[in-house]
């Protein structure tokens, strides 16, 4: 058993995005960029860079975290469902290398995805600022670089909830996670300063336990092409990292002792 | 070396939701199939055919009991096993071809033997024609055919095949039987479960009957099938309609000596020779040694045409 088992798992899992048309996103995401342009360069200069950045980020967001939980909680689950698991695992192919070139296969595609569209726009900001673009070049590749670690993260959430829920279960889960993720600051604030006792400290394990994907989001700083730090870049590097791979070890210890009925 | 090996192989489920409460799918299953066999599981629907392979696949686990596969715990003789599920359903968006070569890498058939392999895969089902076809326009049979194909790529030394039948047309029916025939001629062990039985009567060497998960019988298919070869059926007609009447070999000159001196006409003397059907379908359980079931016996004289109803 070698990981050329987790590189060909992977290579399917994308062919299988790629061949699903999964990428038709981006034909939708660049009419809106191309909408959104020309909209917005009749406002004034700086706002017009502005709503633009925040506008796609946002969009960028939203369709990233719509492939991460709908491609995401389907990639055990259907494999069961019609039973492509069991020729899968009758070969020299470990449960844990499945999950991770799934995983890997995913997340490949969301990152070809969510680079196209990025690429898609700095065309539309070089538009919007002829000859300036390049000011909020850095920020904007930064937060999308942020971007697709958060939806790492979340990939490998919803693998883990594949694991053992259903379908639509796992992608409400996925999803609940993502959106509490993103009001971590808010939850710690309540826990510091709720009246009970109880309801504070159970903020604040929430607040722990729930990756904070609100430290992901440097969408406003980009915005006014304000430079992102390396030491928060780094850091959140090291945190996804470590929280996917906490998610993919717990999603393993599930899956391994797993009858496929 | 066992090829395969179930001792006291046991699956529990849990069912029900609420109140969760176990339900045995295989009880304490023991079988043994050698190297180079072909061996068939039997039984009816929900006998345990498919449990006893997922658990030898280590799709699931046993509650208790052991497999083993090649003298090594089950699982660990991956690279050597192919395996054929019932009904099976391949990733749709890619072609035969495309299908086949993932699985060959998976099983870590090396790069510059791939394509020979996999074009000598799809030949030997039927499937070169259509090896660029996609999935998603083949036939149940022509899917059926290429998870032969992915099955059998990487030359393993042990198969198993869940109802691989099922879904094929007569000539392909033909040419899988051709090819597990091939396979075993190569040296391969075949293991298969089939509700089928002239499918088993015509492959198989040894056979092992499940019945509500339990073992009911196994053994060479010639001694199950000759378990009343010492019976003799008589045809006779005696002033009325023709009977039958079964009588042991022993006795065969003393009932004819007797029939003759009634004035009765002999229309016919048939040794018995008990299908694979009659085993499987008697409500007792058969011999694992092959001998005789007690269900199977016939009545002593009964009108043919009473019988032909």
């Amino acid at each position: 058993m070698t990981n050329s088992a987790t590189i060909s798992v992977a290579r399917n899992a994308f062919r299988e995005a790629i061949r699903d048309r999964v990428l038709f996103s981006l034909v939708f995401f660049a009419v809106l960029m191309v909408g959104a342009a020309v909209l917005f360069s009749q406002m004034s200069f700086g706002i017009s860079a502005q709503s633009l950045v925040n506008f796609s980020l946002a969009a960028i967001t939203a369709l990233g975290v719509i492939l991460a939980v709908f491609l995401g909680n389907q990639l055990v689950a259907k494999e069961i469902e019609r039973r492509t698991l069991y020729t899968l695992l009758a070969h020299p192919v470990r449960r844990s290398q499945f999950l991770l070139g799934k995983f890997a296969g995913l997340a490949a595609t969301v990152a070809v995805n969510c680079g196209l569209m990025g690429v898609t726009l700095l065309v539309a900001l070089a538009y919007v600022l002829p000859g300036h673009w390049a000011a909020g070049e850095a920020a904007v590749i930064a937060a999308l670089y942020l971007i697709l670690l958060a939806l790492a993260v979340l990939i490998a959430i919803a693998l883990l909830f594949s694991c053992f829920a259903s379908p639509v279960m796992a992608a409400l889960f996925s999803l609940a996670v993502f959106i509490i993720g993103n009001f971590d600051q808010n939850l710690r604030r309540l826990g510091s300063t709720a009246h009970s006792w109880l309801g504070g400290h159970a903020a604040i394990i929430v607040a722990d336990v729930l990756p904070n994907f609100g430290g992901f989001n440097v969408a406003a700083a980009a915005a006014h092409f304000q430079p992102i730090a390396w030491r928060l870049l780094g850091w959140d590097t090291l945190y996804a990292i470590v929280y996917a791979s906490v998610a993919l070890v717990l999603a393993t210890a599930v899956f391994a002792s797993r009858d496929l009925k | 070396m066992l090829a395969v090996e179930c001792i006291e192989l046991t699956k529990d489920y849990r069912a029900g939701f609420w109140r969760p409460r176990p339900v045995r799918a295989l009880d304490h299953l023991s079988l043994a199939v050698e190297q180079g066999e072909i061996f068939g599981l039997l039984g009816h629907n929900g006998a345990g055919k498919t449990t006893t392979l997922k658990l030898l696949l280590r799709l699931i686990f046993p509650t208790s009991g052991e497999a083993r596969i090649l003298g090594q715990p089950a699982g660990m003789m991956a690279r050597q096993i192919g395996y054929l599920p019932e009904n099976p359903y391949f990733y749709d968006y890619l072609r035969c071809r495309e299908l086949v070569e993932y699985y060959a890498e998976l099983a870590n058939v090396p790069a510059r033997e791939r394509r020979r392999q996999v074009a000598w895969a799809l030949d030997r089902v039927g499937m070169a024609g259509a090896a660029e076809t996609s999935l998603r326009k083949c036939s149940k049979g022509m899917v059926q055919r290429v998870g032969l194909a992915q099955a059998i790529v990487h030359q393993p030394a042990v198969l198993f095949l869940d109802e691989p039948m099922s879904g094929l047309d007569p000539l392909g029916r033909r040419q899988v039987r051709d090819l597990i025939l091939e396979l075993k001629s190569r040296g391969a062990t075949v293991v298969f479960s089939t509700h089928i039985l002239a499918d088993a009567e015509q492959l198989c060497d040894r056979v092992a009957i499940l019945q509500k998960g339990r073992l009911a019988g196994q053994g060479r298919l010639e001694t199950l099938l000759a378990a009343e070869e010492d019976k003799v059926e008589l045809v006779f007609a005696q002033a009325g309609p023709p009977q039958r009447r079964v009588v042991a070999r022993a006795e065969l000159w003393g009932q004819l000596d007797q029939l003759r001196a009634q004035g009765a006409v002999i229309h016919a003397v048939t040794p018995l020779r008990r299908s694979l059907e009659e085993i499987f379908l008697s409500p007792g359980a058969p011999p694992a040694s092959g001998g005789q079931s007690a269900a199977a016996a016939a009545p002593a004289a009964v009108p043919v045409e009473a019988r032909r109803r």
